[in-house]
């Protein structure tokens, strides 16, 4: 049987160091001085910008684009955090194809927007090297609030209400803050340690306690919480992976993409991180792509994701399509999982069907295609659990299996607010989560000091 | 194909682009590699007495400011004239003459003001069969303090004295280059005129200070820690050469006089403008210095080019075209409206048209219609003014349109005149002048 590249099934050390050092190098590496001023030098400073208002935190990014091109990169850095304390890991996850560069006007104008994520990248990069801290805690309100998950909602949520003065608890599930931006976007968008060296930046503002390796609905319930605290923010994430509905699913080698992306993220050596030779992705969005790209980087010689609709109903931008065809993968529509054929209890392949729409509806043809695989990732999204609200679901109510919150993220319990993707009717961006959790830190201030 | 060979005051060029006289000009070798390139005429950097030369400065000589993408928008310098040695210069402009002889070759002179330094000089650049000289009245720093360069350019009895010694010493051409650094650039033309030059040539540098250093609080360029004001020139001194240049180009005084045009000039579309206003050539010099000789290339053809496209044959279909239609504002006729229009296929929504009318001028633009981000003039607001069209930035998107006689001007709520009436005659006016 082969070694390395070649070998069969699921096998680690696919590829040399270099090559992994190189495959999992920055995307988008940041600008200099010089490409940060040029680029700079392409905005026009619009009136009532447009990307501004397409940026969920919305960002005064003329402003901070100014401040570059007039060589002020922590002014710019300062008008960033204003809106978007996380505007260092937004600058490298953001969708920025399907928000403020979508909306630029020298997209309309030449088809080329301003690189507004990579300049954001710059002026941050910049205050975070210089250590650069722009807020204080105000003078104690003696108000504490306790915040459910590390993720951006919560890390957001706590920043701002620790501004106002609020004594604030992160209880964190996990040994590690950070939510998905530690343990789920792709190794590729944020090497380096990024996310920790972000925690980290946020927290020294003061006033801001961590517990790690405490979970809602183990250790503690929302009821203890509101009881000791005078408000509660959830920003607990999606802790549950949805079902393939697939006959022999339990098949070893049948993996959810998001925790196979987290075992990434946290391997120290990727050449101990085994992959196999063909891999099958179900699922059309992000992260499906995520699990591809990187399956495909780490050594995988054959993958393929398979979405059971059309290509212009995937949730993964144009952008992101792209990205991965150019890594090597191969993109499927129109097909749907319908059993996984195993070997000795492990994975050799997958039988998909192919649909259709009939009169809007999506269903098999009855017609099937078979697909060699040694591995099969499920990415076809995360689903909240409310289990852990222990029983509180009768108080907090739910909308569409998520929480139900206002515009300003109260939920339907007195004093507990949420936000980022547990909630209803969010797009699932890191960016709407701070945008979701900054806004509820100010709805907590207001109704603490009313 | 149009003809753009040129005779100015009998000097003839293939083209009308000289390079100024400056470093481009400053040895054999730069005049060769210019010629090669293209260009019609040099002016050779310029000469001073006899004697051991000036020295420049061995720090920095120039200083700058830039546009977007750093483009260089204008320069500015503390050189002087040449540091070579008088003969050295006398002998290599003979032979790039002798190598060159369809080309123009001017010698520009600067010498200190009597009469006895000028004659010592002529006989010497006569003898190098260069085309003419011209005079440098224009340094503004460094010679002026001798009292030679600005210093004689400021005082027109000067000018018109110097010019006239030389008229008398040499057979010849003359041309007197002017500075800008003075209030009435006609003075120093009349004067210039007056003793008899053949042209004059204009402008040279503006005195200036282009920026301060903020660590050193020391203007640029620096020299260990100190600095002076220096030449400003390029595209930066383009809208004030041209107005010197129509200034002269229209005064009845000096009508007709023949004129260099100098300042900021970068593309054919500037050569024609400065042609149009009353230049027979033009000189370059920031141009070269920024991109090297090549752009000649751009600019002989883009001559050409428009001159077959508009039909104009020869140069002298151009040349002071437009001089007649610059007057004095009193003159202009204000029963002339135009509105602004915006191009909605055109227009990128920016909004720059928007906050620029809305928080400094006239509150005529649109930002929202309907719940939608939409720009659009209102013309009962509109004045006219061209700013909308001045910010915004897709050429073209914004156009200024003239309202038909009898159209209603909803601003005013007036029709438009059909006559043609100016300020002279306004009831507005105090001192208006009774109309016939
Ligand atoms: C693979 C993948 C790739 C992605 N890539 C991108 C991208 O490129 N760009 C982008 O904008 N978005 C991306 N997203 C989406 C983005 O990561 C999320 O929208 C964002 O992280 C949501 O933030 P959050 O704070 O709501 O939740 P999370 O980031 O999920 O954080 C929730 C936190 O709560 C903790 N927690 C959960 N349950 C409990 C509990 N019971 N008790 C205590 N703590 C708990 C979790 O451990 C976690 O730390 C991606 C998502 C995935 C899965
Ligand atoms: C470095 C430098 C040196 C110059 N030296 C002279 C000179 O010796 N004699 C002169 O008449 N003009 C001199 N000039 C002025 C130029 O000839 C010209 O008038 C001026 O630069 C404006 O033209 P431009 O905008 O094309 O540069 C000098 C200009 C520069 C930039
Ligand atoms: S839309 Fe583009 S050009 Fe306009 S302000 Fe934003 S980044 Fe600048
Ligand atoms: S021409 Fe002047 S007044 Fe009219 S819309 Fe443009 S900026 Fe406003
Ligand atoms: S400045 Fe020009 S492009 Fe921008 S909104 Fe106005 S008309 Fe449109």
């Amino acid at each position: 049987m082969a070694d390395g590249l070649y070998a069969d099934g699921i096998a680690a050390g696919r590829l040399s160091g270099e090559e992994y050092e190189k495959n999992f190098a920055d995307l988008h590496p940041p600008l200099d001085r010089h490409e940060a001023a040029v680029e700079a030098d392409r905005c026009y400073f619009c009136f009532d910008a447009p990307c501004t208002t397409a940026c969920p935190t919305s960002i005064d990014i003329p402003m901070f684009i100014r401040q570059i091109a007039t060589d002020n990169p922590l002014g710019s850095a300062r008008t960033i955090f204003d809106q978007n304390i996380l505007g260092g890991m937004c600058a490298r996850v953001c969708p920025t194809e399907t928000l403020c560069e979508e909306a630029c006007v020298r997209e309309e104008a030449e088809g080329k927007p301003v690189q507004i994520g990579r300049l954001q990248r710059y002026a941050t990069d910049a205050a975070m090297e210089a250590d650069a801290q722009f807020y204080e805690r105000a003078a104690p309100t003696g108000k504490s609030v306790a915040i459910v998950g590390a993720g951006p909602a919560g890390l957001a949520c706590a920043h701002r209400l620790a501004m106002h003065g609020h004594d604030v608890t992160i209880l964190e599930a996990r040994p590690k803050p950070g939510g998905l931006n530690e343990f789920g976007i792709a190794a590729y968008k944020t090497p380096n340690g990024f996310a920790q060296a972000e925690v980290d930046y946020l927290m020294a503002i003061g006033g801001i306690r961590l517990e790690e390796g405490k979970a809602l609905g183990r250790d503690f319930s929302l009821g203890d919480l509101t009881r000791d605290h005078d408000a509660v923010f959830l920003g607990m994430g999606l802790a549950g992976v949805n079902a393939l509905g697939a006959e022999g699913e339990a098949a070893d080698g049948v993996e959810s993409a998001v925790d196979y992306i987290a075992h990434l993220r946290q391997a120290r050596d990727l050449a101990s991180l085994p992959v196999g030779r063909r891999v099958v992705v179900i699922g059309g969005g992000m992260t499906a792509i995520d699990a591809a790209v990187q399956a495909r980087l780490l050594g995988a010689e054959e993958v393929t994701i398979c979405y059971r609709r059309g290509q212009e109903h995937m949730n993964a931008s144009a952008f992101e399509q792209d990205l991965a065809a150019s890594k090597g993968v191969t993109i499927r529509h129109w097909l749907q999982p319908t059993r996984i054929i195993a070997d000795n209890g492990r994975v050799s392949g997958i039988e998909l069907e192919y649909t259709a729409l009939k009169d809007g509806r999506l269903s098999g043809t009855g017609e099937t295609l078979t697909l060699r695989a040694d591995q099969v990732f499920k990415a076809i999204g995360q689903s909240f659990e409310a289990g852990v609200l222990n029983g509180s679901t009768a108080s907090v109510e739910l909308e569409g299996r998520r929480i139900k919150t206002d515009a300003e993220g109260r939920t339907s319990m007195p004093n507990v607010w949420a936000g980022g993707d547990c909630i209803a009717g969010g797009d699932d961006l890191t960016v709407s989560a701070v945008a979701q959790g900054r806004d509820a830190a100010e709805s907590i201030h207001r109704a603490l000091a009313g | 194909m149009a003809d753009i060979r040129s005779n100015f005051v009998g000097i003839k060029s293939p083209n009308p682009f000289w390079l100024a006289s400056a470093p481009p000009t400053d040895k054999a070798y730069n005049v060769e590699r210019a010629f090669k390139a293209g260009w019609g005429g040099v002016v050779w950097k310029t000469l001073g007495e006899e004697g051991p030369p000036v020295v420049n400065v061995n720090g920095p000589r120039y200083g700058a400011i830039w546009g977007a993408d750093r483009r260089l928008l204008g320069l500015n310098n503390i050189e002087l004239i040449t540091d070579r040695d008088l003969y050295l210069n006398l002998r290599e402009i003979k032979q790039v003459k002798k190598n060159w002889p369809d080309r123009a070759l001017i010698v520009s002179l600067m010498v200190p003001c009597e009469e006895q330094a000028w004659k010592a000089i002529l006989p010497l650049v006569e003898e190098t069969e260069a085309d003419g000289i011209e005079l440098n009245f224009g340094c503004p720093h460094g010679m002026s303090e001798r009292g030679m360069g600005a210093a004689v350019g400021q005082v027109p009895e000067y000018v018109e004295m110097v010019v006239r010694w030389c008229k008398q010493n040499t057979r010849m051409p003359v041309i007197t280059k002017l500075t800008p650094n003075i209030t009435d650039v006609r003075q120093p033309a009349r004067a210039a005129h007056a003793g008899g030059t053949d042209a004059v040539s204009l402008i040279n540098t503006i005195n200036s200070i282009t920026s301060v250093n903020l660590d050193n609080f020391a203007p640029e360029p620096t020299i260990d820690g100190k600095g002076s004001h220096g030449g400003y020139c390029g595209p930066a001194v383009k809208p004030i050469a041209l107005n010197m240049v129509a200034e002269i180009a229209r005064d009845p005084q000096t009508a007709g006089l023949p004129i260099s045009g100098i300042g900021g000039i970068t593309t054919w579309r500037d050569a024609a403008e400065f042609l149009a206003l009353g230049s027979g050539t033009v000189q370059v010099c920031t141009a070269a210095m920024t991109y090297g000789f090549k752009i000649v290339e751009e600019m002989i053809e883009g001559l050409e080019n428009w001159m077959d496209a508009k039909g104009h044959a020869t140069l002298d279909d151009v040349i002071g075209r437009a001089a007649p239609n610059v007057t004095d504002w009193q003159y202009l006729n204000l029963n002339y409206v135009t509105k602004a229009r915006i191009d909605q296929d055109q227009c990128i929504k920016c909004g720059r048209c928007h906050i620029a009318c809305e928080d400094t001028s006239h509150q005529a633009i649109t930002a929202m219609v309907d719940g939608k981000r939409h720009f659009e003039v209102i013309e009962e607001e509109c004045v006219g003014c061209n700013l909308c069209v001045n910010v915004c930035p897709v050429e073209g998107c914004i156009d200024m349109v003239p309202l038909a006689a009898g159209a209603l001007d909803k601003r005013t709520g007036e029709k438009v005149e059909p006559v043609y009436a100016n300020w002279t005659t306004h009831p507005n006016n105090p001192s208006k002048v009774a109309a016939e």
